[in-house]
């Protein structure tokens, strides 16, 4: 069968399952977007091609399946970067795909003409340029396979005009991928594997690390497993939230420069840390002299590159978590971890009575209070995908995960902006399911503009942004470390509410603590998109804090007299 | 100083790859030498690097990530046999052109070209004995140099080949769209 390149794009993209594309028409990729409109992909025509990115990535980390944009070349090629870096630090398998010029002119600085596989060179798994309508069945199908295996990640297939326009004979069977044979490595080692055993059944105070490749590779039931099996008490990451629930007695929470200041306090005090599919971030160790000092580690984690990055381990087992954690268990001897578990407990102490939502209410109104009221409402169930900064850190402390998948969050990269566009993609991925946007007054500004692609979808997601005026988390930093120098971190916004409307939108302004759980509830009855501006107080801080480069255990908490009061309207 | 081999695909790009990696991780290449293999479609290269052997771990592991990295390995600690290769063109006149004769001689190099105010010497073997026959010639002036940069095998019964083409993908690719 004789089809032209844009459409040999289109029936590959369908035959793997693609359903929606996310992207923004342009001259070197109107042939494909001719194709497109007589296939069945549905495409979601984006604002700007940074949401495009983000929407993809939403879709993949709600999905586990591989996220589509498409892009046309130069500047809508660019503006996929951030998105695409974005999807690189957190192992999302998202497929880009972005128009170029002509063949003929490459490299001629053509118009919008730009190197777009030189530049995402560092911040995708692989990228590659197709010249030629016979090649593109066959690189969309090894871009698939290389973004969601191994360790999942971007990959861009950048394909100029003539070869979408060209005609070449469309075979799948003949398309199979052909990447290059790659060295097979015995990663299991069976010493290794021994060594973990013993370390696994003779420590007295362990401790698992929870991280995002237990969802990547779909070991929720193993690592259960796996925990019942060795009594093993379990703290998470920030990506790792969702592996493992949250109501389970066992799941102590999140660690880190944000963690409950008893995990970190049990990680310091371990005897072994066994961390699961986790890197062993900055954010997650501080100061790497002082960490753990009197823990054994494993690690177990399926990127040979990232053993022994940070800190050094005693053993690393290589390989896929599902796979090594069903190899692991039946070896684990069951094993009576009272007293570890009494004396977490123990560190625990009286943080429940401190926390802001046992302070008497003073009519204001604390982020904290937002959080854990959508919590309560959605029964820890709603998948939330959340910005990045303070309302982030307050999301993953109040927000108690009971469900894989369920919390989308720009972990590594940290990109402001991500919420609005993730949420989209997330819907999208999962229609049938409730999705809340989390996200400050500063980063749902950078991306607003995505109001409009969920009008013109028709896609019903709800917003709840947590406006204090500020950059919230820089202005913390400035507080704590710059002596309360607010540099360029005081921030005007539109009035939300208003704003929402003039997009057809309804939009909700909330001030005081007892309007949070009505509107929250009517927000949710509603089977359209609800926007909510939550204005809550402007310098509160998220507590406690690991300061950055301090110690784990060296932790900020929240002062005697915790409430803030510095709202211009209670 | 930390040598590794890697067998990478012969196409345009791949050479960036691998340099632009070692860029990432703020490691400073020595030597970088790229030819073709037995098998066209895949070049070897010998990569020196300026790291330590945790370095070089981490960068023999992140090259093999890349797609077009068939195979990367730290060949630091094995028994190795290293060859650098130079062209250096050497002033000399009718004076001291025995002397030079006689050193060339010493380190086992050869003349390979011949004019009336300079000799082109070949030399080949490590590092070492390439900077020492240098040392020797700089008193009588170093006009030019080139040298190839490091290659290195392992030696005897240890064998590094590249991977056969038993392609592990196919079935991996239902991965692709599936929800796990």
């Amino acid at each position: 069968m004789k089809l032209t390149g844009a459409e040999i794009l289109c029936e590959s993209l369908t035959r793997l399952g693609v359903r929606e594309i996310f992207g923004y028409p342009g001259g070197a990729i109107l042939p494909v977007y001719d194709a497109l409109g007589k296939s069945k992909l549905h495409h979601v025509l984006v604002r700007h091609e940074q949401g495009a990115t983000h929407m993809a990535d939403g879709y993949a980390r709600a999905s586990g399946g591989v996220g589509v944009a498409m892009a046309t070349s130069g500047p809508g090629a660019t503006n996929m970067v951030t998105g695409i870096a974005t999807a690189m630090l957190d192992s999302s398998p998202v497929v880009c795909i972005t128009g170029q010029v002509s063949s003929k002119v490459l490299g001629s600085d053509a118009f919008q003409e730009i190197d777009i596989t030189g530049i995402t060179m560092p911040i995708t798994k692989h990228n590659v340029v197709v010249t030629r309508a016979e090649d593109i069945a066959r690189t969309v199908r090894e871009a698939f396979l290389i973004a969601n295996s191994g360790r999942p990640g971007p990959v861009l297939i950048d394909i100029t005009k003539d070869a979408q326009q060209a005609t070449a004979e469309f075979n799948w069977e003949a398309s199979a991928p052909q990447l290059p044979p790659k060295r097979q490595r015995n990663n299991l080692d069976q010493a290794e594997f021994d060594r973990a055993v013993e370390m696994l059944n003779t420590a007295k105070r362990p401790i698992i690390l929870a991280g995002h490749g237990i969802m990547v590779s779909g070991a929720m039931r193993a690592f259960e497993q796996f925990v019942r099996a060795g009594n093993y008490p379990v703290a998470m990451t920030l990506l790792g939230i969702g592996c493992f629930p949250a109501n389970d007695p066992m799941n102590l929470g999140m660690m880190g420069m944000h963690g409950e200041a008893w995990v970190n306090n049990a990680i310091q005090e371990a005897d072994l840390l066994i961390a699961v599919g986790m890197r062993f971030d900055d954010r997650v160790t501080g100061d790497l002299r002082t960490y753990a000092k009197s823990a054994r580690k494993i690690h177990i984690e399926i990127d040979r590159a990232e053993i022994n990055k940070n800190v050094q381990v005693d053993v690393a087992l290589i390989g896929d978590a599902r796979e090594v954690l069903e190899k692991l268990t039946p070896h684990i001897a069951p094993c009576d971890r009272g007293a570890w578990i009494r004396h977490i407990a123990e560190l625990q102490g009286d943080s429940a009575v401190r926390d802001i939502q046992s302070l008497p209410d003073n009519g204001h109104l604390y982020a904290a209070h937002v959080i854990n009221d959508l919590w309560k409402e959605t029964r820890g169930e709603a998948i939330v995908v959340t910005d990045v900064g303070q309302h982030q850190m307050w999301e993953a402390q109040y927000y108690h995960h009971n469900l894989p998948r369920t919390l989308i969050t720009s972990g590594g990269l940290g990109t402001m902006g991500f919420a609005l566009p993730a949420a989209i993609g997330a819907k999208f991925a999962k229609p049938d399911s409730e999705v809340w946007v989390v996200v400050g007054d500063g980063g749902f500004q950078m991306t607003m503009s995505e109001l409009a692609t969920i009008v013109q979808e028709k896609i019903n997601i709800k917003i709840a942004i947590i406006n204090n005026g500020f950059l919230g988390m820089v202005r913390q930093w400035q507080e704590f470390f710059y002596d309360k120098r607010y540099v360029a971190t005081p921030l005007v916004a539109p009035d939300f509410a208003a704003l929402a409307n003039a997009f057809g939108i309804r939009g909700e302004r909330i001030t005081k603590r007892a309007e949070v759980l009505p509107t929250i509830r009517s927000a949710r009855e509603s089977a359209e998109t609800v926007l909510i501006d939550f204005r809550v107080e402007q310098e509160d801080s998220v507590y406690p804090m690991v300061a950055a480069g301090a110690s784990l255990h060296d932790m900020i908490r929240r002062p005697n007299n915790p409430l803030v009061e510095t709202a211009t309207e209670p | 100083m930390q040598t590794l081999v890697a067998y990478v695909e012969n196409k345009p790009g791949v050479l960036n790859r691998v340099s632009s990696l070692a860029r990432r991780l703020a490691i400073n290449i020595d030597s970088l030498t790229v030819g073709p293999t037995e098998n066209e479609e895949i070049a070897r290269m010998t990569i020196v690097a300026h790291t330590d052997e945790k370095g070089a771990h981490r960068l023999e592991a992140s090259l093999e990530k890349l797609v077009d990295v068939l195979l990367a390995e730290n060949i630091s600690s094995r028994a190795l046999l290293e060859r650098d290769l130079a062209l250096i063109k050497v002033s000399a006149d009718q004076q001291n052109r025995p002397h030079l004769m006689e050193l060339i001689k010493v380190f086992r190099a050869r003349v390979v070209d011949v004019a009336p105010e300079s000799l082109i010497i070949e030399v080949s073997g490590t590092v070492d004995k390439i900077d020492g026959l240098l040392e020797v010639l700089r008193p009588f002036g170093v006009l030019e140099m080139a040298r190839s940069g490091r290659i290195s095998m392992t030696r005897g019964g240890d064998l590094l080949r590249p991977p056969v083409s038993a392609s592990p993908s196919s079935e991996l690719e239902s991965a692709g769209s599936s929800v796990k």
